[in-house]
């Protein structure tokens, strides 16, 4: 559709609307359950011993298939992290929020979730943070089981401790 | 929990894109064209007319722009019966997806065919456009194609 | 023109809907493939796949894909979104382009029960003139097949006989999904999905994965494989994308594809042919001039397992596998993309 009904046509419009019926296949459906079912996170072992969480398929560096579920912490310390300062759509949060890579006790790769509980300015590497689960009634087949990740209260983690996983 | 008891999750899943596209001079002097109520297409350099046009001889690559208005009948050259139309098809009642090769025009043009029932449509039938209400410059401000007879 | 044999393939069998991902669909191909290869993981010189984003509607899904086959430490890596056999193509390529490269795997990976496989194909049409209308697979391959009759030389009855034959013939196939004795006459009694392509016409919706394995001479003097099967000819070929600018009774660029990798149709053991739709067999039979001593598809073909963008380079894997196992001396494997045979390849081989 053209701006002016009278002028060249110059600009169509065609839209792609699809509906899909999309799996989560073993390991993402193994995570999701876990959030909603039994308020845990649940994390596959590589071949070479990192826990994934969420799980993956195959190991991304062997490409061999994932060993045995391991339940790790909902306790973690930021990595890093970043500031929102602008509003995007489907927000839920309002700016400025604090999104952050958390590797959650127990696992070998981060998390990513959002910060709340502090001022945005208070956000640190190496601040320890534990889950803010929704009630058990609310609990649903996604990371929003989850509201926010809020300061645990215990002493910053070294550097050293995290320093692998930046 | 175990793994034999967990039944894989689905979920439906929506993909919407809002895509534009620029048209260009040859698409868009079609759909200007349809817009005003008016078939136009374009002619090769061995003589053969191409509708809808394209912006090169899909055998040579050699750019086209003498453009050729066309009536709105033709013959239909292939064609399927869809007795149940998918949603997008945004068709209430069966229909015909067809190749319709316009009066003066050597390529076929895809679109629809309204017809009563399959028993009407054949090759070589001829039909008619049915312009629809309000045209935007879209393929489908022609709504569909009728049998001439019944036009 | 440099010796490349294809050594080893891995498939996983087709169904109407796997519990598994994507991921875990790769993963078993490609372990399965470099198992057979012998040949250590590290040491491939090259990793290509195919697949289609929209058949998930994930874009970039085939980036994820590469969990499965551990990039790491970073390896050569290339992906076409096309059939697997184009991936094929490229990586044989490669290999022809660079006496310093051996052996290649290529994998391929499509889930037809994740979205409305009919509606996501016709966004492969021109987006101006024709996507807009929604012309659903089916009933463009239905456009084909009335091209086809209206022609005079084939009937339906003809259709029923490729359906019926195929399915016979992939009961043997351990990896086919729609398989067993079906009668012509139930073939052509069956309904219509957009006539005149009765469901018997009509390829299965299928989940599936596969990959495959060529390498070098050198590579294969080493290994001491005896049974490679040697990639003599391989070309791909391309038409109109427009259904009203082309015959569509006829597959001009299956036929030159044919010519230039030297298919001669009368000296083939086995040609393993991608028709989708049962009239395409037809269609391609004619272009390729295959003789009556050739065995077609005997896995079964497109019309006993359908996996998208998987079974074309499920075509080379079954004739390369006829070779493996000393059945064919001289087999041919052929996938199309696009439209109504929009765009064909070619892949001649031989045994040593």
């Amino acid at each position: 559709m053209s701006e002016d009904a009278q002028g060249p046509i110059t600009m169509i419009r065609t839209p792609v609307d699809l509906e899909y019926n999309i799996s989560a296949g073993p390991d993402l459906t193994l995570f999701l359950r876990g959030l909603k079912e039994e308020k845990k996170l649940y994390g596959r072992r590589s071949p070479n011993g990192d826990v994934y969480i969420p799980p993956r398929g195959a190991c991304p560096v062997t490409g061999q298939p994932m060993l045995e579920e391991v339940e790790v912490s909902d306790h973690g310390t930021v990595t890093t992290f970043c500031l929102i300062n602008i509003p995007i759509e489907g927000q839920e949060l309002k700016p400025p929020y604090v999104f952050a890579a958390i590797i959650l006790d127990g696992a070998s790769l981060p998390l990513f979730h959002m910060i709340a509980g502090i001022a945005a300015d208070e956000a640190r590497m190496g601040m320890r943070v534990k889950a803010n689960w929704k009630p058990d009634d609310e609990l649903v087949l996604s990371l929003e089981s989850i509201n926010y990740f809020e300061p645990s209260g215990e002493p910053d983690a070294d550097y050293d401790s995290y320093k692998e996983h930046l | 929990m175990s793994e034999s008891s967990a039944e894989i999750l689905t979920a439906p899943y929506r993909l919407k894109y809002s895509y534009k596209r620029t048209t260009g001079p040859v698409i868009g002097r079609f759909l200007t064209d349809l817009r005003d109520g008016k078939i136009t297409g374009v002619r090769r350099p061995d003589g053969a007319v191409m509708v809808p046009p394209r912006e090169y001889d899909p055998e040579t690559g050699e750019a086209l722009s003498e453009f050729v208005s066309l009536p709105d009948t033709g013959v239909v050259t292939g064609w399927t019966w869809v007795a149940e139309p998918r949603q997008l098809h945004a068709m209430s009642t069966p229909f015909a997806f067809a190749t319709i090769q316009l009066d003066g025009a050597h390529t076929g043009m895809l679109h629809r065919v309204v017809a009563p029932d399959e028993s009407v449509m054949r090759s070589g039938m001829r039909v008619r456009a049915r312009w629809a209400a309000e045209r935007v410059g879209m393929i489908t401000d022609i709504e569909c194609f009728v049998p001439e007879e019944s036009a | 023109m440099r010796d490349i044999a294809v050594i080893a393939s891995a498939q996983i069998p087709s169904e109407r809907r796997s519990d598994l991902s994507e991921i875990e669909m790769v993963q078993k191909v490609v372990t399965g493939a470099i198992e057979k290869s012998g040949i250590d993981r590290r040491a491939f010189d090259f990793w290509c796949s195919g697949s289609a984003d929209m058949l998930c509607g994930r874009p970039f899904s085939f980036v994820s894909a590469l969990d499965a086959i551990g990039a790491w430490p970073p390896i050569r890596e290339s992906h076409v979104e096309m059939d697997g056999a184009w991936a094929l193509y490229e990586a044989w390529l490669k290999l022809q382009s660079d006496p310093g490269l051996h052996c290649a795997i290529v994998y391929c990976f499509g889930q037809s029960s994740l979205g409305p496989v009919p509606d996501i194909l016709a966004t492969q049409l021109d987006p101006y003139y024709e996507t807009p209308l929604w012309p659903d697979s089916i009933s463009v391959a239905a456009i084909q097949a009335r091209a086809l009759l209206d022609g005079g030389r084939y009937t339906e009855r003809d259709f029923a006989e490729v359906a019926v034959e195929n399915r016979r013939r992939g009961k043997s196939n351990p990896n086919a999904q729609l398989t067993g004795d079906f009668s012509i006459e139930e073939a052509m009694s069956g309904p219509y999905i957009s006539s005149p392509l009765r469901k018997h016409y009509c390829p299965p919706l299928s989940d599936g994965a596969c990959a495959i394995v060529i390498a070098s001479r050198e590579k294969v003097d080493e290994l001491g494989f005896a049974a490679p099967a040697w990639i003599r000819g391989f070309d791909h070929r391309v038409e109109a994308q427009s259904l009203g600018v082309r015959d569509l009774t006829s597959s001009a660029s299956t036929q030159l594809a044919g010519r230039r990798a030297g298919a001669r149709g009368d000296s083939l053991d086995v040609a393993e042919l991608h028709a989708p739709f049962a009239h395409q067999e037809l269609i391609l039979r004619e272009a390729l001039e295959l003789g009556g001593s050739v065995s077609v598809n005997p896995s079964g073909g497109a019309l006993a397992a359908n996996p998208i963008m998987v079974a074309g380079l499920l075509r080379i894997c079954e004739a390369a596998g006829a070779i493996h196992r000393g059945e064919a001396k001289r087999a041919l494997g052929h996938a199309t993309s696009g439209p109504a045979l929009q765009q064909n390849l070619v892949c001649v081989m031989e045994a040593n």
